[in-house]
């Protein structure tokens, strides 16, 4: 079961960055990277079974960040979108200098 | 007297080295002072110039026009004529202590004082020192006095001219250089007066530089001076690796022993010093600047380019006589030089109309007896027409200082637009300026070689020992040179009494009302021609020759002071004596014509006034018209003389175009083209990488997730497959 | 059993994937993304990761995602589903990026029983033990409080610069 789990983590992650760079919908883009996170999530669960208890103590840590970090960034998204009056990133050229 | 009280006498700086012979030592008086006092004189008169200078600014920008007073002229053009002349006259009376100090002890060593250490590198060590001997101390008399003759007459030259504080500082700083190489004890500091010399003389020919072609006149000296002070310094590099030092002493004292007789090395150093002596001393190939210095003020062409810096070449052959000795070959070329200079020189100022230009052609032929007589062997006798063509040519120009003067003031009364130098415009001046025609005369009787005055004792014996050579080897060649000198001496009589008729006999060409306004010049200006002609006339007394002593020539013994210079410069020139004794045999005592030295002396001396005779019932009977009217002579051997025989147009084809485009090339393609493009191309480079990076910045998001992806990318990869 | 169900959870999480990544709009994006996490929630049961599971239903599912559709449903979006998704040379980047990142997952996968993957997959049993002392929360707990003390503590500072962080940049500017 370890072994198929590996590979559904790995498959879960490459949907993820095919996502990222495939859409244009910052809100999207957004829950494709929540995806990559369960799929390495899952990955670690996997190896604790054989490596102990640390990787579970990690998946904890990263729900905990990434709890942190939707919070934050949506916050962005919105201010930016008040702006904008759009989520499309291609809009998004202020990086620019 | 104990060597602590003479050390306390021997001048400013510590350690003086002396040599104590015979019980009688030279205490030199001060010698530090003289060489000091014209550089002071220079940084008044500089001062002072400055001043002048920022106050005729002000003036201008305030939209005026700066001239000097007609009455009452500003301290800044008043002091100098105190401070110029003052300067170099104190000068020579402390070198006329030294002198007679000199005069009453037997040296036989040249006395070193040392002032300081100017420059330690490794093994090769030169200070800050003069040498006091007799070589340098009759150099010494000439500088200064003839100098503080000419300084008194630029007071007079040069009153109504704005630039009169800046002349003066310029001709107290030539002293000064001139004075270091005529008094260095090494030839590093000989050099540094050299070209001092140098520099002054380009001030000073372009002393009027807003004329284009007095400055370019400048220019040219320098330049032509430059490739001269290559070949000397090439020749003291040699010295160098010889002897390890650059002393005169020990170099000299050395020489005999360290050089192989008639060797390469030996034949090359001389040879190289030959060349830095032809620039300075104006002898073929690098003469051409000296025609075109007559640009500057008469007196700087009297003092510099007559009496002083051209004579520096002939002053170095002398003090470095050993090293010519044994260079039979350079010795050589050294008189071959001169004999065809001496003659080449001659038939140019033979169709010359300028007075000065006849001058300047005619220093340059005298240069080259002298170098004919250092040439041959004879030291003395070349240091002996240095001196006494110091005399005479510094009257001859002084003189046409005082014509030119003349001239330019009864053409400013009368605004006549002519030449104020060209002789054609002269003539019948006798009558105007009495004491300018009687000095120039005995200068020209001089100069021709006329018994009794000082260039017939100079030149005749230079000429006899241009003869005498003929023994060993090289026989034809030092015959040849006899008969070429025996030539130029005949047309020297000939052009000079030329000058003398055009400019001041028969009637004046000048126009009756500039005639009304010709007057004699002031005394600042009559009085130093007095003395100098007194000296041409007497001047040559001193060393009379011993063949010539007993009989007319000598007035049966009654002349005094026979030999006294060759007996007196015996101390310097004796090992070069010696050198030539051990290899050649002495002088021979008859011409290769047969007769003695007698018989030719009178001979020549006959023939001299036949010559001037002559000249003068010819050039008398010309018809000759004003400048305006005459024109330039248009064909045949008479135009070749007046362009000078073309010499300057065959060096602009031959020298200076190729230069020229080499260093267009230099600048169009090497420095512009590689150079600069290498540069630019660097910074353009520089740009392309950083538009190549700006691509990157795109600054929307999707580029960066991008990258970050790549980069995730990259590191699995690594560790996937390492 | 365990295999059967792993199975299925897996399909489900594939499709849940595969839902938010070509989803028509944002919300239907959002709910295939709640069926994906919900679906290894289970896979993480069977894991013997229970607590995990629980959490990740109560927040990850729970807490997150409602934010995501409090947001979604905030600025009003939804209706522009053609111009989303890029085409043409980016598409092509993409799947040719995707597929190297897929070909480098799959080269740990080799060595049929023999590679590195297994050789750290088949060593210890240590959860077992783990768990058969301390239960499934004190598998946890234990560590979190002893060892992890620290980054545990940071944490929660983290979350309260989160807080501040979202408050400030959310608010609605007023003059």
């Amino acid at each position: 079961m370890l072994f198929e789990a590996l590979v559904l983590s790995a498959i879960l992650f490459v949907a993820g960055t095919f996502g990222v760079l495939i859409r244009r919908n910052a809100i999207i883009m957004f829950l494709c990277i929540e995806l990559q996170l369960n799929a390495v999530n899952l990955a670690f669960v996997a190896f604790s079974r054989s490596l102990g208890v640390e990787g579970q103590i990690f998946v904890f840590f990263v729900m905990t960040v990434a709890a942190a970090e939707a919070a934050v960034g949506l916050a962005i998204i919105i201010s930016i979108f008040r702006h904008y009056e759009t989520v499309n990133v291609d809009r998004f050229n202020l990086l620019k200098w | 007297m104990s060597l602590a009280a003479a050390s306390s006498l021997a001048g400013s700086g510590a350690g003086a080295a002396q040599e104590v012979l015979n019980g009688a030592a030279f205490e030199p008086f001060l010698p530090g002072l003289v060489v000091l006092l014209p550089l002071l004189g220079f940084l008044a008169n500089g001062a002072l110039s400055l001043v002048a200078a920022r106050r005729a600014a002000d003036v201008v920008r305030a939209g005026g026009e700066w001239a000097l007073p007609a009455k009452g002229r500003p301290a800044t053009h008043t002091l100098p004529s105190w401070i110029g002349p003052g300067a170099v006259g104190l000068s020579f009376a402390i070198v006329l202590v030294n002198f007679t100090r000199m005069l009453g002890t037997e040296l036989h060593e040249p006395v070193v004082v040392e002032y300081w250490t100017w420059m330690v590198t490794g093994t090769f060590e030169v200070a800050a020192a003069v040498q006091l001997d007799q070589l340098s101390m009759v150099m010494m008399l000439v500088v200064t006095g003839v100098g503080f003759l000419i300084h008194v007459f630029s007071v007079g030259y040069m009153k109504d001219d704005p630039g009169y504080p800046r002349y003066f500082a310029y001709l107290n700083l030539f002293v000064f250089f001139m004075l270091t190489l005529v008094m260095g004890a090494s030839f590093p500091v000989l050099f540094v007066g050299w070209e001092g010399v140098g520099l002054c003389s380009y001030l000073l020919i372009g002393f009027w530089f807003a004329d284009r072609e007095k400055a370019d006149a400048g220019k040219k000296a320098f330049i032509v001076n430059r490739i001269g002070d290559f070949g000397f310094l090439i020749a003291m590099f040699l010295l160098f690796t010889t002897f390890g030092t650059l002393d005169f002493v020990p170099v000299f004292a050395g020489a005999p022993t360290a050089l192989a007789y008639g060797g390469g090395l030996v034949t090359a150093i001389t040879l190289f010093l030959l060349l830095g002596a032809t620039g300075k001393s104006a002898q073929i190939p690098l003469y051409v600047w000296l025609p075109d210095a007559m640009a500057g003020p008469t007196p700087v062409s009297a003092l510099i380019h007559a009496a002083t810096m051209v004579t520096a070449g002939v002053y170095m052959v002398a003090r470095a006589s050993v090293l010519f000795s044994l260079a039979p070959v350079g010795s050589l070329t050294v008189a071959g030089i001169g004999a065809l200079t001496a003659l080449f020189a001659a038939t140019i100022a033979l169709a010359q109309y300028d007075i000065k230009k006849v001058l300047a052609y005619s220093t340059i032929s005298q240069l080259g007896y002298m170098f004919l007589g250092v040439g041959v062997g004879a030291y003395t006798a070349g240091i002996f027409h240095l001196m006494t063509h110091a005399f005479f040519k510094a009257l001859l120009f002084l003189g046409s200082g005082a014509v030119i003067h003349s001239m330019h003031h009864a053409l400013h009364h009368t605004h006549k637009d002519c030449d104020a130098q060209d002789m054609r415009n002269m003539g019948g001046l006798g009558r105007f300026l009495p004491v300018t025609w009687v000095t120039m005369w005995i200068a020209t009787l001089a100069i021709s070689g006329i018994w009794p005055f000082a260039g017939f004792f100079s030149k005749d014996e230079i000429i006899w020992y241009a003869g005498a050579a003929a023994g060993g080897a090289y026989s034809a060649l030092y015959t040849a040179f006899w008969i070429v000198s025996l030539v130029a001496a005949l047309l020297t009589a000939f052009y000079m009494t030329r000058l003398m008729v055009m400019t001041f006999h028969g009637s004046n060409r000048t126009g009756p009302e500039e005639a009304r306004h010709l007057h004699e010049a002031p005394w600042t200006m009559t009085v130093p021609l007095v003395l100098l002609a007194v000296l041409s006339l007497f001047g040559g007394w001193i060393n009379v020759p011993e063949a010539l002593s007993e009989s007319v020539l000598g007035l049966f013994g009654a002349l005094p002071m026979s030999e006294w210079l060759h007996h007196w410069l015996e101390p310097v020139t004796a090992l070069a004596h010696e050198v030539r004794l051990d290899h050649v045999g002495d002088f021979r005592h008859t011409s290769p014509f047969g007769g003695g030295e007698l018989m030719w002396a009178a001979t020549s001396t006959f023939l001299a006034v036949v010559v001037v005779g002559v000249a003068f019932g010819t050039v008398g009977g010309w018809k000759i018209l004003p400048a305006a009217e005459a024109g330039e002579p248009q064909r045949g051997l008479k135009r070749v003389l007046y362009r000078k025989w073309y010499v300057d147009e065959v060096y602009d084809r031959v020298v200076v175009q190729p230069v020229v485009k080499a260093s267009r090339f230099s600048w169009k393609v090497i420095d512009q083209g590689i150079i600069d493009g290498v540069a630019n191309g660097l910074g353009n480079l520089a740009r392309a990488v950083g538009w190549f990076g700006s691509l990157f910045q795109t600054g929307t998001v999707n580029t960066y997730a991008l990258i970050l992806t790549l980069g995730v990318l990259a590191i699995l990869g690594y560790m996937a497959f390492a | 059993m365990a295999d059967i169900l792993f199975y299925v959870f897996a399909a489900v999480a594939i499709g849940g994937a595969l839902g938010v990544v070509a989803g028509k709009n944002p919300v239907s994006g959002l709910l295939s993304m709640v069926v994906t996490l919900a679906s290894i929630a289970g896979i993480f049961v069977l894991l013997q990761a229970h607590f995990l599971a629980a959490v990740q239903v109560i927040v990850y599912a729970g807490a997150i995602m409602v934010l995501f559709l409090f947001v979604i449903m905030l600025l009003n979006l939804g209706h522009e589903y053609h111009a989303d998704l890029r085409g043409g040379a980016w598409s092509v980047l993409a799947f040719a990026i995707t597929g190297t990142l897929a070909g480098f997952l799959a080269r740990q996968f080799r060595g049929a029983g023999e590679g590195p993957l297994y050789q750290v997959l088949g060593g210890g049993d240590a959860l077992e033990q783990a768990l058969a002392e301390q239960g499934a929360i004190g598998v946890i707990a234990h560590p979190l409080f002893t060892t992890y003390v620290v980054p545990f503590e940071i944490t929660g500072i983290l979350l309260l610069v989160a807080i501040v962080g979202a408050l400030v940049l959310a608010k609605r500017r007023v003059s």
